[in-house]
């Protein structure tokens, strides 16, 4: 189909390999670690199913909701653009979401499970009274989810002051606050965990923290709090 | 109006808790006899976990509160509370939703109905490949967590498909549910990991109980005209 549009429309820009005008498209980032490296915390075929199979039909179906957008777009047709937005959300945030969360993990021999320092460490004993209380808070907060989705720790720009959160299926953390810069996503669809973990989420919730990247958070935080 | 709501729907499916505790029923076959297109593995998590879970979890919120002693269709539609969700609903709901789709399936099931059902699927679908796609599709593009129905529409005399997501179900929507797929990731995540497609093709071709989608659309009819 892109290709057919090539052909038969003037492009803008002469780089267009996938769609008409430039239409950014995605593919799949490689994992910062072998799907083996964060065992026994994830099991390797729980990486490589999450991210070879579910990241990539997120991936799939957005470039195929971003076509379908810039081809009604072009032609105005609103209904169609309005109808595609629930695919967007779904797709994207599932794009996104998953973006973050590889970041958001890292094997134990490169600092997985290390507690935060700096600022980002302070900032959480600060706002939760220790560590350890917040995780408390995440995890029972992620167990509790009805359904699929995601809890997060979150920076609320706007008030400078860390949140945990909660979204359903993949809607992004913004969804919850415009100001909401994610630190930390845990992902709790079943797919995250069913094959090792079954239906005990909270044993998931309570392994995970062993390979969660606080460097990675830190970096966020301290970006946004210079 | 015709509504749903003022009969006791507790004739669709054979769960009728007056009793003070909501009990757990066992699915009408051995958990090993959907095998091999659902695996005993997959019932005794899904079956043995998952649903005994909501039980338990129900009873344990309803003790003492003005919910305890009410049937599991009252509780259901109470806690919807027309959309705005009383913490019950998802485990009342979920507990009712799991007998109707351990129901809906038998062993040696699938294939096409015949008879009354079949023509009605033929008059609101044109074909029963049609129906059948219809309901693939709404169960495979249910976002997230849920279910996909074949419901009976009294008001219009017609048959649907629909899809809803989490616990939500057609009691609390004014229809008649006649058929439901589990749609929830750990309903096929051991048997079919990501490929949902396959496990609603390997559901359609294997599991389907007709035999129970017809009598729960008798069952429907002699409602509704009760209620006329």
């Amino acid at each position: 189909m892109a290709l057919r549009t090539l052909i038969n429309r003037k492009t803008l820009t002469t780089t267009a390999p996938l769609g008409f005008r430039g239409l950014q498209t995605f593919s799949l980032p490689d994992l910062p670690y072998d799907y083996g490296a964060l065992e026994p915390a994830i099991s390797s075929e729980i990486m490589q199913l999450h991210h070879q199979k579910h990241h990539q039909a997120y991936i799939t179906n957005y470039n195929k909701a971003l076509e379908q957008l810039d081809a009604a777009t072009t032609k105005g047709d609103a209904s169609t653009v309005v109808k595609l937005q629930s695919a967007i959300k779904f797709n994207g945030g599932g794009h996104v979401n998953h973006s973050i969360f590889w970041n958001n993990l890292a094997p134990v021999r490169e600092g997985g499970g290390e507690p935060p320092k700096g600022s980002l460490g302070w900032s959480i004993d600060n706002s939760f009274g220790s560590l350890e209380a917040l995780i408390q808070k995440m995890s029972t907060e992620g167990a509790a989810l009805q359904g699929s989705g995601w809890v997060w720790l979150a920076l609320d720009k706007e008030f400078k002051r860390l949140v945990v959160e909660t979204t359903a299926n993949q809607d992004p953390l913004v969804t919850k606050g415009p100001s909401l810069v994610p630190l930390l996503g845990i992902d709790v669809w079943e797919h995250a965990y069913y094959l090792q973990y079954k239906n005990v989420r909270p044993d998931y919730l309570k392994n995970i923290w062993k390979v969660i990247n606080w460097k990675y958070a830190s970096e966020v935080f301290e970006k946004e709090n210079p | 109006m015709a509504s749903t709501q003022g009969f006791s729907l507790s004739a669709l499916s054979s769960n009728e808790n007056v009793a003070v505790k909501i009990e757990l029923k066992p699915p009408p076959y051995p958990l090993d006899a959907l095998e091999p297109h659902m695996s005993r593995k997959t019932l005794e998590f899904h079956w043995g976990k998952h649903h005994r879970s909501y039980v338990d979890n129900l009873n344990k919120q309803i003790v003492g509160t003005e919910l305890h002693g009410k049937t599991l269709e009252a509780i259901i539609v109470d806690t919807y509370n027309k959309g705005d969700l009383h913490p019950s609903f998802n485990n009342a709901a979920q507990v009712w939703n799991h007998d109707f789709f351990w129901e809906s399936m038998k062993p040696g099931g699938g294939g096409v109905p015949n008879g009354e059902l079949l023509e009605l699927i033929k008059r609101d679908f044109g074909s029963f490949e049609e129906f059948e796609k219809e309901f693939k599709t709404a169960a495979a593009t249910q976002f997230g967590s849920g279910w996909a129905w074949l419901v009976y529409k009294a008001q219009d005399n017609k048959l649907l498909v629909i899809k809803t997501p989490n616990a939500v179900n057609p009691l609390v929507l004014d229809y008649y549910p006649l058929l439901t797929v589990d749609v929830w990731e750990h309903a096929y995540y051991l048997d079919f990991q990501n490929r949902r497609p396959d496990y609603l093709s390997v559901f359609m071709e294997n599991l389907v109980s007709w035999e129970a989608v017809s009598s729960r659309l008798q069952l429907a009819k002699k409602a509704q005209a009760a209620q006329n």
